[in-house]
């Protein structure tokens, strides 16, 4: 149902087809990356596109293109694994706050209170600051300043359903509260979720790219779009596409996840689905 | 009179310091069923949820005694154990009180699963067997459906069976039959009143429909203004109605006369 409605939407299909091909790049890299990532040669250094190097060369001889190839694998899934442990904290802390409120669900919100209070970007760059930079502490500190504004959402839907009657009836019949928060609460956050996190992956593949170039996320020599940017820096007068084809890259890859995140919002809101049955309606009685 | 099995002593209700129910006091004796009438916003409703502590916001004082033990103060843990074991309830308008993306059987087995150590199986063959104590003709077939695959007479059949299952000693039946067409609330009622004295639970039955009270019930109470205005035997409500309320209460009531149109 869902997603025939998400296949009705042209820009469905634009955004999920470029999901789908930057994945499919990313995945096989290995197989079609036309040189190895890594390779170093001086002696081709800063080369414009040629028929060997399609994308030319960077400051030390490797090939762009092969970068651009392998540099989603490290972001995007990072992004993944962030976006999988914040679903995952923000539905247990926005469950058990809402579900059980009072001093619980007073203490866990001035908790969020606290890490939305920072700016995500610089209390990130504090955490890989101080812990040093490696991939386990990058998530670390992508999780720790996502959860509060999930878990938030998670808690406002909890508040809502927990107040419907068959929640009710499950609290007057004495059932337990994990069964009531697994069964007849839990599955009425997902939608909210979903669409968040469907957007905020772009979120986090900026994020991720917004730390690389400051040299405090994804480590050289590793190929990732966001160090690749930093890297062209000093050559942008000469050889702008240094820049120009990591930062394309960044702009498509959030593009299509922005794209496919808002269309999912309109087609999981239970009003819209409403509107299009009305239309559907009005349209089969003009045509009798 | 036998030891009553509910006890309510003097029961108040405020929200936020406004008072919904001001000292309310009543038996419910064991095997009985005692209705509780009054118009929308009297407080019945309000005194029945209080006593299972429903009401997360006000402010209850009073004593409410199940059998001796007192219900007014429990913590939460006590008070799972109260609910739906020692007092079972059923609501009006039944498909709003199922949840929609879950069986019947998911949501049967759950709540005897939670006052029962029970194997899955176990579960689903003691839903099974409550289930045709309510004159569901396949329960199998019910068990396996959503609730939106069933009808309101059905799924009130179900709420019951559920209520009934872990063998309440009090019943709250809260508008049970408000939301139905006159020919189930009819069934309904019949059936609430032959579980009642198969499992002599003692039943305490909300509504303001003055037809269903003299029907069902065995002695009255009149609520006004969250007030117990009267309390007395179903004959004497409708033969020597004390209060001035309740002779109104009576007088409201739709009575066909045919051929005098005013």
């Amino acid at each position: 149902m869902i997603i025939q409605r998400l296949l009705n939407h042209k820009l469905a299909w634009l955004g999920l087809s470029l999901i789908a091909i930057v994945l499919l790049i990313s995945l096989f890299a290995p197989l079609i990356a036309p040189h190895d990532p890594l390779a170093v040669d001086l002696m081709k250094k800063l080369q414009p596109s040629s028929t060997t190097f399609p994308l030319g060369t960077d400051h030390l001889g490797r090939c762009i293109l092969s970068r651009l190839m392998y540099g989603g694998q490290v972001s995007l899934s990072i992004a993944l694994i962030v976006v999988m442990f914040t679903t995952l904290i923000s539905l247990c802390v926005g469950l058990v706050a809402g579900y059980f409120g009072g001093r619980l669900d007073h203490g866990l919100m001035r908790l969020c209170d606290v890490f939305l209070a920072f700016p995500s970007l610089i209390l990130s760059l504090a955490i890989v600051g101080t812990l040093g930079s490696s991939i386990g502490n990058l998530i670390f500190a992508l999780v720790a300043t996502h959860w509060a504004g999930y878990a938030r959402i998670v808690r406002s839907r909890v508040l809502s359903v927990k107040e419907s009657h068959f929640v009710q009836a499950a609290i007057v019949s004495g059932t337990r509260s994990l069964p009531i928060m697994l069964r007849h609460i839990l599955p009425y956050t997902l939608i909210e979720l979903t669409v968040l996190a469907t957007l905020d992956i772009s979120h986090i593949v900026l994020h991720i790219a917004g730390l690389s170039f400051l040299g405090l996320g994804i480590q050289p020599p590793t190929p990732e779009w966001g160090a690749m940017i930093n890297d062209g820096r000093e050559y942008f007068r000469r050889q702008p596409e240094l820049m120009l084809y990591p930062g394309l890259m960044l702009f498509l890859t959030t593009l299509a996840f922005n794209l496919v995140g808002d269309v999912l919002r309109d087609v999981l809101d239970p009003r819209m689905e409403k509107q299009m049955r009305v239309k559907t309606l009005k349209t089969k009685l003009e045509n009798g | 009179m036998a030891e009553a099995v509910l006890t309510v002593d003097q029961l108040r209700v405020a929200f936020s310091g406004r008072s919904i129910v001001h000292g309310v006091t009543f038996e419910l004796q064991p095997g009985r069923v005692l209705g509780i009438i009054g118009e929308s916003g009297s407080g019945k409703s309000a005194t029945c949820l209080s006593m299972l502590g429903l009401l997360q916001r006000a402010t209850v004082e009073g004593s409410v005694q199940l059998a001796g033990q007192e219900l007014i103060g429990l913590n939460a843990a006590q008070l799972r154990q109260i609910r739906g074991r020692k007092i079972g309830m059923i609501f009006q308008n039944p498909a709003s009180f199922f949840n929609p993306i879950a069986t019947i059987e998911q949501q049967f087995t759950e709540t005897l699963r939670s006052h029962q150590s029970l194997t899955q199986t176990d579960a689903q063959s003691s839903a099974l067997h409550h289930l045709s104590t309510v004159g569901l003709s396949e329960p199998e077939r019910v068990l396996r459906q959503y609730p939106f695959q069933l009808s309101g007479g059905m799924l009130q059949r179900v709420m019951i069976a559920i209520a009934l299952s872990l063998k309440p000693q009090v019943l709250i039946a809260d508008e049970p039959t408000t939301a139905l067409d006159v020919i189930t609330q009819m069934q309904i009622l019949r059936l609430i009143q032959q579980l009642q004295q198969q499992t002599n639970c003692a039943v305490l039955l909300v509504t303001h429909d003055l037809g269903v009270i003299a029907q069902m019930a065995d002695d009255v109470v009149v609520m006004w203004n969250g007030e117990l205005v009267e309390q007395t035997s179903v004959n004497q409500l409708f033969d020597q109605p004390q209060h001035a309320y309740t002779r109104s209460l009576l007088a409201a009531r739709l009575t066909p006369r045919l051929g005098e149109k005013r």
